[in-house]
This record gives C-alpha cells, structure tokens and sequence, in this order.
C-alpha cells in the first residue's frame, strides 16, 4: 500500500489539526522537520471538522486547512465535514 | 538577547532594485511599484505559441493601439496581490454579514411574489453576463501587454466570477436553496425575448480577438451601462416599490463598480492621451459597442424601467467617455 | 419557506457550474479556439470533478489571512535587519538564484493559467486555473516583496527581471516556462499543472524552504510555506487533469503519456539547480539532494505512478536515468558554476572540509571517487593563487539549455554528448530525453534563443565577455560575480558582524 502524507506548517493551530488526525488515524506517523510537521499513512488518512473542532474549541471550517497546508499526496477528496487523501492500490 | 548595532553601518547599499531606480529614481519604493513595474519579460522568447504563431508569447502587437510604455496604464487602486485580495476580504465580509442577515431575518418572505419574479427576471440573470465579463477580463490579462494592466484584469476578473456567485446566492435566498431560481433566470436568459439582445451581445464580446478593443466593450461599455441599469436605476425602482432589502444583496457590486470605474476610467484616459492613432481607435470602438450594447439593452431597460431609463444610462457613459478626452 | 441545506458540492455546482451555455448567435469554437488542434478528445466537460470548491468569497477571504500575516513578518523582518540572522554570507546566493531564475516563472504561470482559464471549455476547469492564476501572481509578488529587504544589502538581486531575459544560464528555467506556454492549453496543463507542479514542485520548495528555516532566513521560509499552502490546491488541479483527460477517451493516453515523459524529463533538468542550492549553497543543510529525491520523487511520485497504472500511464520514460543521476548532477553543476565564477551573477565558492565531509558522507558512492578530487586540486591552486577559470564560453543542449556538464552515468568521467541533424544544421543535446523532446517537435527548438550562440552571433554587445557582462546583462562587475572570498557581500558582512558583536 502506497503512502499518502500531509504536511503543515508547524504552529499553534496545526498542533490541533496533528492531534486530531492522529485520533482519527491510528496508524499515521507525524514527522517533525524544520518549520513544519508532515503526516504520513499508509493507504489513506482523513482530516474530520469535527474531531478539529472538539480539540480547537470553536468552529472549523474544512477549508481553513489551506492556511496552514504546505503539500499532499494522494487523491483528495474535501467536503463539509472532512477531507480524505486516498490512494487506489 | 539584544545586538546593538550602529544605524551607520548599516545602511542600505540601495533603495530599490535597478530597474524600479531607473523609472523612479534612488529612493525608496512602494510594494505597488516593485511588484509591478518591469516583471513581465520583454525580449529573447524563445518560441512562437503554437496556439498563435503569428506572435510572440508576449506581444505588444496583440492589440492595435500602441504604447511608448506599457506601464503608463497603471492603476490608480495601486492594486498588486496582497492589497487585492485585503481590499476584497473586507467587502465580502460586509457582503457575508448581509446575506446572512437577509436569511436569518427571512427578509424574503417580506417580499410579494411579484417583486421576486422581477428580481428573479431581471438581476440573477445576470450572473451570466458576469461570467462572461469573467472571461473578457481573463482574455486581457492572458494576452495583454505588461504587469501594469494584466493585473488589474486579473483582478477584473476574479471580481466577477465573485459577483456571479453573489448574483446566484440571490436566487439561492429566494427559492429556498432549490435553486429553481436559477434555472428559471436562465430560461430567461436563454429563450426569452427580452434577454436574446443581451445574450447576441455577450457571445459576440466572446470573439472580440484585439483585448484593448475588448476592454473597451466590456469593461466601459457594457459595465456602464449595466451599473447604471440595474445598480443604480433597477435598484431604485426596488427601493419605491418595496424591495429595498434587495439592496443589502447587492451592496458588494455598487461598492465594486464605483472602485473599479477609477481604474478603468485611468486606463481608457491614458491609453487614449497616448496619440491621436489610440484615441482614433479607442473613439471607434466605443461607438460602435455602444451602439450594439444600446440595443441589446434597449428591450430589457424599456420593459424593466420604461421610458428614459436607456437614455439616462447612455447620457452617463458619454460623460466618461468625453472625460477620457474621446470623440463621440 | 424553510430553506434546505446546501452541502460544498451542490453549492459550488449551483454557482459556478452552470454559468455557462450553448451558444445560438456565435460559433462557440471561435470563442474557445485551441481545444482540438493538439488530437485531445474531450466528449463531455459537465463529467470534470472540482479539484476543490472554492467559491470567490471564500477565496479572498482566507487568501487576505494568508497574506495579511506574511506582510506582518515581512515588515518586522526588514525592521529587525533580519537579513543579519542568516547563517553567512553566503546563504544569500541561493536566493539570487531563485529570484532571478525561479520568481519570473511564477509570472509566467499567471499568464499561463489566465491564459487556460480564459480557453478550457468547462467552467469547472476555467475557474481553477483561474484561481491558481492568481496564485502565480501572488507568487511572483511576494518573492519580490521578500527579496526587497535582501536587494538593498546585497549585491546581484538588484536587475533580477533585466538579467532572466538574458543571461546565460538564466535561459534554462526561462524557456522551460516558454516551452509550456507556447504548448496547447492541454500540454500546458500536464506539463505545468501536473508533471512540475504534482510531480516536482515539493522538490523545489519543501526542502528548500526547509534549508531557509534552518539558516535563519524567515522571509524566505515565510513566503515559501505560505506559497505551499496554494501549491496544495495546485497539486490537487494537477492530478485531477490527468484523471479527466484519461476518462474521456482512451485515444487521449498515448498524448498524455508522451507529455509527461517530455515534461518530467524537461522538470528534472531544470531541478539540476535546486540540486546544487541544496547540497552546495545552503550553509546549514537539511538533506541531501539525493535524499530529497529519494522521498519526493521515488516515493511519492512512485505512489502517484502506481496510482495511475490503471488509465494505463507509466513511469516516466526519464525516471531509470534520473535515479542514477541523483548521485551526480548537483556536483557537476555546482563545479560549472564555480568554473565560470566570471560569469555568474552570484558568488561561488570551494566548500569548507567539513562540507566536503557532508558530502562524502551523503554520497558514499560518488562523492570521494568522482568529485572530492577535483575539489582538492581547486583548493590547493586557489592556496596557490592560480584560482581556475574556464575562459571558453560552454556548449548548450538545444533543448534545456543547459552547458554541456552531465555525463554518462556509467562512465562519469564522460561527457553525454549527443546530436541530430535536421534540414541539414546539426543540434546538440546533453542526453537522450532532450533529443528525444527535440526530434519530435524541431520546428520548435530550432527556435530557441541560445545565448552562447546569441553572443557569437552578435546579438549580446561585445565583443568581450566583460563587455557583455556589463552592458548587455547589466552586472555590476566585481560585486555581483566573482568569489564571495573578498567580495563586497562579504566585506560588509564581516563588518555588520564585527560591528555586532
């Protein structure tokens, strides 16, 4: 199975985000490089609003993940209540 | 951890990069000037599109008038990116606030029936004469002549793709989400008779090859005469008649063609002050698009105004044209 | 009347999408002039899926946010002198690079994108190119904008737009860019939006935004990150192309394919560069370029690939030599650069013995038995005061435009040399992928403005390379070229350090 990743920059609303993902993904890997921290899984890995919300404490809208987003790999997938990067195989 | 530093040795080996000091002098300059004066490339291109072999990738002969400097038809809005995309994140957060309080306060079951079949007749068809605005504007900034003026029709339009969405929402918020409303509109837009002139002119707007003759027809001429219709005189009707809160929804595109009349107004003077071969020019083309914009706006401004709504709406667009030093 | 909820999907498809309609008083192929003319079939645009449902508002709304807090950090970096918190004086190179050859192919992507935003036949397809026009223009901007503060401290950034329009090495990213644009609007989309924006673009911005972070260069990693989170949306237009040209007829895979191999070929040409700012020109590094190819090209890309074996596509056709080629390029260009140290528009340099160990350490294959030495023997004449030069203006390859400096991958010590005849000139090509792009389409390389055969044609001043230097490129001699050892970059450093402790 191919890796999909995610990777953000490394600030204080991101820590929510990797907290989330990583409650969401059980098997994802967090990495941390300089200046930012990039999410790997195998086959397919999902960001959930609500799960972001919950550890935020406020309302989130899917596509605020573009302010702190730097690169992904995978088919994405993006609605109102999560985006998903998947790989077919 | 604090480093003191003598301001002497550190002072700047220059101002400004050499080609903005060339134009402006050894002085500091503004983000404006460095983020548009001189980016786009000018010579040595290496092959002919080919989509247009006749050209050069970048080509000042894409459109007939001519220039000493491009960079003359700057913008007064001394618009680059950031200050764009600040500028308009403020409106449509004014925008946002009215739609979503037009919705909570359900201001369009306020409205009778009959007003909303006329905004549903008159206004949200319109989102595709934006569209097509959308597209005139990309045309410019695809194959206009330096940053100065591509920007801003980048700008142009990305502004109307924002309005087209705006002008759906309207309908969205009087049927409910259904979006009934829209497909009524573009029945409208696309069988009745009141709107063919309209849409005969929009398509023809589409094949217009020369993008300075384009931004002529789209941008002073049918703009104007749009904001002046519908924005302006419709607006008022509304306003008598009981549809005052339509306003709140349309508050973005008045804002919008008062800011974007400055820049285009500037650009339309200094092209035409340039020679007397681009004011020659530029005066044929607005005759002979405010003719055809006149009568494609003729049925819709008589049904939608009655008499003297056409008029009053040419009057006004002569007023500029005349300002811009053009011959009627 | 309750209103019903609208989901992302059919709020974006109610808005954006049905803005169009069938034309009765025009023919709609003069309106949308260049869909047939490259053999792409498309049957129906309404089956093209949005890569991501941004409406305008939406847009300029998170848009503004990004860039509001990019100004901030630019303004309080140039209050701070920020440009004194970099590792040396010799980190500020690589940004000479990338602000006279790498910003003013943002500009002409906001021409490219404005230009397939105006002609793609479906609004979903116009309207994200629109979007990533933009985009491009904010990239091109927000470079300038960071590098102002660098400009009025340091020598070589001061001509960037001047210089990329003509200098020698400055050809190579400039007419990768013109090759794409002057391509059909489909080509564009696979060469740029897919092939250099999904498959190669993390490699130019991820680990080398990664190097700023960790030299201390905050502009430069503020803009380069902020610009990722635009390159996301890019990445994810990139890839959607590809799935719909697939979709919509099978007679589009052998087109397609035949562009990606061209492209990636062309992409990992033009990356020859980010791999000598990597492993050569970053004071403290991140990773390797070998490395970085490792994880954004043959793993990710290898995923992607796979991915995609189900339309049929194949790795590209470059991708066996690229992997060997990892182990090599950065040093053969870097040992150009500093060869031709006369000529360049930034400094170069021998590095230190303890980046020769890096090195060594990094490339245990190549390193010591191909490049070490050469190294060695530059330092030992430079202690002697026989610093080298090559006087001899370079060779170029038709299509990338790059010196002659690659070599075999299986006998590194040989140049890779290769020719065509067409209408009875002879062209020549550093490797099989540029001759390959150029016998399949020659009427269009034989256009290309060389500039080694530029200058002996006369069209550069002269006659003397000094002359062109100064006039034509507009160099300030002895500032911007030459040694960074003695320099005027450096001599002010040292003094602002000096001046601080």
């Amino acid at each position: 199975m191919s890796k999909v990743y995610l990777a953000l920059q490394d600030n204080d609303v991101s820590r929510y985000i990797v907290e989330a993902v990583e409650e969401d993904n059980p098997d994802v890997t967090a990495q941390y490089m300089p200046a930012m921290v990039r999410l790997e899984a195998d086959g397919q890995l999902i960001v959930k609003r609500e799960t972001v919300e919950e550890k935020l404490g406020r309302d989130w809208d899917v596509q605020e993940l573009h302010l702190n987003l730097i690169t992904l790999g995978g088919n994405v997938d993006e609605d109102d209540d999560q985006i998903s990067l998947t790989w077919n195989q | 951890m604090t480093i003191e530093i003598k301001t002497a040795t550190l002072e700047p080996v220059r101002n400004t990069y050499a080609h903005i000091e060339r134009r402006f002098g050894d002085k500091p300059a503004t983000r404006y000037q460095e983020a548009t004066f001189d980016v786009q490339a000018e010579t040595n291109l290496h092959y002919r599109p080919l989509w247009q072999p006749e050209y050069e990738l970048e080509d000042e002969r894409r459109t007939a008038i001519q220039m000493e400097d491009w960079y003359a038809l700057k913008d007064p809005r001394q618009f680059y990116y950031g200050t764009y995309v600040q500028q308009r994140a403020k409106m449509q957060e004014g925008a946002e606030n009215n739609f979503s309080f037009f919705e909570k306060r359900d201001l369009a079951g306020r409205l009778s029936d009959e007003l909303k079949q006329k905004v549903i007749r008159y206004l949200v068809p319109l989102r595709h004469v934006e569209h097509t605005a959308n597209l005139n504007n990309m045309y410019c900034a695809a194959y206009g002549y330096g940053t100065a003026v591509t920007q801003a029709m980048l700008f142009d339009g990305a502004d109307r793709l924002g309005i087209a969405q705006y002008l759906s929402r309207i309908g969205l918020l009087l049927d409910g989400n259904s979006g009934e409303a829209l497909q009524e509109a573009k029945a409208f837009w696309m069988d009745d008779a009141v709107w063919q002139g309209m849409r005969a002119l929009c398509e023809s707007s589409l094949v217009i090859e020369d993008w300075f003759e384009l931004f002529v027809a789209q941008d002073i001429v049918v703009d104007g005469l749009m904001h002046s219709l519908f924005y302006e005189q419709f607006d008022q009707w509304l306003a008598e008649n009981g549809g005052q809160d339509i306003a709140m929804l349309t508050e973005f595109m008045q804002q919008w063609s008062k800011e974007v009349a400055r820049w285009s107004d500037s650009v339309l003077k200094a092209a035409a002050a340039e020679s007397d071969h681009n004011k020659q020019l530029i005066s044929e083309w607005a005759s002979k698009w405010r003719g055809k914009a006149g009568e494609a706006f003729a049925p819709l401004a008589q049904e939608m105004l009655g008499d003297g709504a056409l008029e009053s709406a040419l009057a006004q667009l002569d007023k500029r044209l005349q300002k811009a030093g053009l011959a009627q | 009347m309750a209103a019903k909820k609208l989901n992302l999907k059919d709020k974006y498809r109610l808005l954006t999408r049905d803005l169009d309609w069938e034309f009765s008083y025009q023919d709609r192929e003069k309106a949308f002039p260049f869909e047939e003319f490259e053999g792409i079939k498309i049957t129906d645009w309404s089956k093209w899926e949005d890569p991501f449902r941004l409406t305008m508002d939406s847009y300029w709304k998170y848009q503004a946010e990004k860039e509001k807090k990019l100004y901030a950090i630019f303004d309080a970096f140039s209050q701070n002198n920020g440009h004194l918190n970099v590792t040396d004086e010799r980190y500020v190179n690589a940004l000479k690079i990338f602000l006279t050859g790498v910003s003013p192919l943002e500009y002409q992507a906001f021409q490219g994108f404005a230009h397939t935003g105006r002609q793609l036949g479906g609004v979903g397809a116009r309207t994200a190119c629109q979007m990533q026009s933009l985009d491009e223009l904010r990239h091109v901007q927000t470079q300038i904008h960071a590098m102002s503060h660098y400009n009025k401290f340091f020598d070589g950034f001061q001509d960037f737009s001047h210089m990329h329009d003509r200098v020698w090495y400055l050809s190579v990213p400039k007419s990768f860019f013109n090759d794409a644009r002057s391509g059909g609007p489909f080509e564009f989309m696979v060469a740029i939006g897919f092939s250099f924006e999904y498959v190669l673009t993390n490699l130019l911005f991820v680990p080398f935004m990664s190097g700023a972070a960790h030299n201390g260069d905050m502009a430069t990693v503020t803009f380069g990150f902020s610009a990722q989170s635009d390159e996301a949306r890019h990445m994810t237009l990139g890839l959607e192309v590809i799935k719909f040209l697939l979709e919509q007829h099978e007679d589009n895979l052998p087109i397609v394919q035949k562009w990606i191999d061209k492209w990636f070929w062309r992409g990992t040409r033009l990356l020859t560069i980010v791999a000598m700012m990597m492993d050569y020109m970053l004071p403290n590094k991140v990773m390797s370029w070998k490395e970085a190819w490792e994880i954004y090209f043959e793993e990710a890309g290898g995923a992607l690939f796979k991915d995609l074996a189900r339309y049929g596509i194949t790795m590209p056709e470059g991708a066996k030599l690229a992997e060997k080629e990892k182990e090599h390029i950065s040093h053969q260009a870097w040992w150009t650069f500093y060869t031709h140290g006369h000529a360049a528009g930034f400094h170069t340099w021998i590095p230190s013995d303890e980046e020769l160990d890096w090195l060594s350490a990094q490339y245990p294959d190549t390193f010591d038995k191909y490049y070490r030495p050469r190294w060695e023997l530059a330092k030992k004449m430079e202690a002697e005061g026989n610093r080298f030069y090559t006087k001899a203006l370079p060779q170029l390859c038709t299509t990338c435009q790059i010196p002659m400096l690659f070599t075999e991958m299986d006998d590194p010590t040989q140049i890779s040399y290769r020719s065509s005849e067409y209408k009875g000139e002879k062209y020549h090509f550093c490797s099989d992928g540029c001759q390959h792009i150029f016998d399949d389409e020659p009427e269009k390389y034989i256009q290309s403005w060389l500039p080694v055969h530029q200058i002996f044609q006369g069209n550069c001043g002269g006659p003397g390379v000094e002359d062109i230097l100064k006039d034509y490129y507009k160099m300030n001699l002895g500032a911007d070229n030459m040694d960074i050892e003695g320099s005027p970059d450096q001599q002010r450093w040292q003094q602002w350090k000096n001046k601080a402790s």
